[in-house]
């Protein structure tokens, strides 16, 4: 092999990676915009996207394009019925409580899982082929084609839906300031509610297109929702182009520091990038430190 | 009056009675069972759970021992090291077990060893780790086989081909990193030598780039040493990348399920484990196939929904021995503990075991076979000619 070719593996590599990371950082971005809070629960919305996409197209035998919607249905449901029955009816909530709140709802959602699915790791086929793209001397599955092509259509998706709708732009202006948004008739309420039903939909797409790569069990969602965390940390937390830039960086990053430097200190290296970022820019990469002092968390 | 008389006779006799019935109903011989039923370890503790459940079942319809039913009192750690503790002191101070089964991780075996030598009762762990027998602790013993024969095996089987640079690639759990370290710990005696060393996270999604740099180095077979789903996406990414250099895996890989999710990648991984996966293909011969069959036969007529494992097994051989004993020695603590202490030619379904002063694990390197996956089925990796090699 080319050592060409091997860095090129590993930048593939890393971007496949990256691509998870950065739809959980996103997921995290849309609540944490509308809400001010870190939804803990995030990382269950990808692990049920996976988990339901296994039990529609293995047990009901369903075609994987009608399984693939009705999967991310199921999953909104589950998001926006989370936020009607435990933070919907609460007055004023303070932050605090609020993820605690969604934290107790990860673990209820887990619980649940573990008695649905099991405690195996679940088994769902690849999309298209399982023969490997040779690209320069480095290969890539048609699999991680799939899940960049789900990043790209989810942020396509998630630009036009904020800049051009209204329901888009009114989610923004909650984001920007939640007093001065009500105060313009909007229903702030209405809006978080929306924001959990968005971050539900995109977990979900992302657990459905890994799934067939990393299998699924139900405490899956943790971990994958630890990196996404990150990811929108690095990124600047509420910033969408943040979110995706910072999710392919620590994947890339990973793979590069696995592949030239050390694999025992693979996560040691992110993290090390991570901080020192944090250290010069406080916000985030990409994250505004004028909107980051206005929020209470 | 009359009436009343012949009432109170009655009375008295219903009472008497009851106080007879008490006094003949033989009290229950206790046995203690500490499993990670709940937690992220539940893979490994659900199925010891039922398996000893299955046996004290089995044991009372069939009278008990010697008259006295047998009471397995089972307490779930969830796999936390301080619920094992509590756990086991209840055991002994309240319920006053006569032995313990269990725990099921190495972390809480080792925490409870101390326990159980101070309390002077029998543990038999169903844990994997070599510290739990090695100092060898006076009450503590353990059913399943040690990772260094697992090593061991694979490392003879490479030599057999001639395969001599290696590369090893690990998760950095417990289980991952204890396998590195008798992997790094016995391949200079047997001649192998490791050219890349690699390891990974255990909820990692992808490790090609760990592979491509095990491709890069001049390693002729790759050892990977994890649970789910590292052992899936391994074999998956080096078919990715083009990898034709044998894949060995650790006896964590014994899972049918594994087969299916590796799909095509999965042909010819090579691993050692027990014989429980492969009972049907035992010729009868074999010394372990009536306890396997019977045991594979129970467990799936008893719970249909769950798929028979290893690790009920080893909960299995635990409480046979332990039951064995009190057959023998009756409900003695001390005597148990020597009657374990010199069995010989148990046969479990881990293997068969002899103890002795000096060895509280039983099984040697015989206890694993080598098997492969060959058309979707695990099999036995030329069973004749390893089954010649193990008994010399």
């Amino acid at each position: 092999m080319h050592s060409f070719s091997i860095t090129l593996q590993y930048i593939f590599t890393g971007i496949a990676v990256g691509s998870i990371y950065a739809m959980v950082a996103l997921g995290f971005n849309i609540i944490y915009n509308c809400t001010g809070i870190i939804n803990f629960a995030q990382g269950e919305f990808v692990m049920l996207g996976g988990m339901f996409m296994i039990t529609l197209t293995t047990t009901w035998k369903l075609p994987s394009l009608v399984a693939f919607p009705i999967a991310v249905a199921l999953v909104v449901l589950v998001g926006v019925g989370f936020e009607r029955i435990a933070i919907h009816p609460l007055k004023s909530p303070s932050v605090l409580v609020l993820i605690m709140i969604t934290i107790a709802g990860s673990i209820l959602i887990k619980g649940v899982a573990m008695f649905a699915w099991g405690k195996e790791p679940c088994y769902l086929p690849h999309f298209s082929s399982e023969t490997p793209i040779n690209f320069l001397g480095a290969t890539i599955l048609p699999q991680n084609l799939w899940i960049l092509g789900c990043l790209a259509a989810v942020v396509i998706v998630l630009a036009w839906f904020f800049n051009r709708t209204l329901v888009g732009k009114a989610m923004r202006a909650c984001a920007h300031n939640r007093d001065a948004a009500r105060l313009v008739g909007i229903n702030v309420k209405q809006m978080v509610t929306l924001s959990f039903a968005l971050s539900a939909a995109i977990g979900a797409v992302a657990g459905i297109v890994i799934t067939p790569i990393i299998l699924m069990d139900y405490q899956r969602g943790a971990m994958l929702a630890l990196k996404g965390f990150g990811a929108a940390i690095l990124g600047g937390l509420g910033s969408g182009p943040g979110a995706v830039v910072a999710g392919l960086l620590i994947g890339v990053l990973e793979s590069l520091g696995a592949g030239y430097i050390s694999s025992h200190y693979k996560d040691a290296i992110a993290l090390v990038v991570l901080l020192g970022v944090l250290f010069i820019r406080p916000a985030g990469l990409l994250g505004s430190a004028e909107i980051q002092r206005l929020k209470k968390f | 009056m009359k009436r009343i008389l012949a009432a109170a006779a009655i009375m008295c006799l219903l009472v008497s009675g009851i106080a007879f019935a008490q006094a003949v109903a033989p009290e229950p011989i206790k046995i203690g069972a500490v499993f990670a039923v709940t937690g992220p370890a539940s893979k490994l503790g659900e199925p010891e759970r039922n398996t000893v459940k299955m046996i004290e079942a089995e044991v009372n319809a069939a009278g008990g021992i010697k008259g006295r039913p047998i009471e397995i009192i089972v307490e779930d750690d969830g796999g936390v090291e301080a619920n094992t503790v509590n756990a086991v002191k209840k055991l002994i101070t309240n319920d006053k077990v006569i032995a313990i089964v269990g725990p099921t991780t190495s972390g809480a075996s080792l925490a409870v060893k101390p326990i159980a030598e101070e309390n002077s009762v029998p543990l038999v762990s169903c844990a994997a780790a070599e510290k739990i027998v090695n100092p060898v602790a006076k009450w503590v013993f353990k059913t399943p086989q040690k990772d260094s024969d697992a090593a061991i095996r694979i490392f003879e089987n490479m030599k057999s081909k001639g395969i001599s640079k290696i590369a090893i690639i690990t998760s950095s759990d417990g289980f991952g990193s204890t396998g590195r370290e008798q992997l790094k710990k016995h391949s200079p005696a047997l001649g192998i030598e490791i050219v890349a060393d690699e390891t990974y996270a255990p909820a990692d999604t992808d490790m090609t780039a760990q592979l491509t740099k095990i491709k890069a180095s001049e390693a002729q077979a790759v050892i990977n040493w994890s649970v789910v789903p590292g052992q899936v996406i391994v074999a998956k990414n080096m078919r990715q990348l083009g990898m034709t250099i044998p894949l060995y895996q650790s006896h964590g890989f014994g899972n049918p399920k594994n087969i299916q999710a590796c799909g095509e990648a999965g042909e010819g991984i090579i691993f050692p484990a027990g014989r429980l996966l492969i009972v049907d293909e035992l010729g009868a011969d074999s010394k372990q196939k009536a306890v396997l069959a019977k045991y594979k036969a129970d467990y799936q007529a008893k719970y249909p929904n769950d798929q028979v494992s290893t690790f009920g097994g080893h909960a299995y051989d635990a409480l046979w021995l332990v039951l064995n004993a009190i057959k023998a020695v009756g409900p003695d603590k001390a005597k148990i503990r020597d009657y374990i202490e010199n069995t010989k030619g148990f046969v479990g379904t881990g293997g068969i075991f002899n103890f002795s002063a000096e060895d509280h694990c039983g099984l040697d390197k015989s206890a694993f076979e080598m098997q492969t996956v060959k058309g979707g089925k695990f099999v036995a990796l030329s069973s004749v000619k390893e089954e010649v090699k193990a008994k010399k």
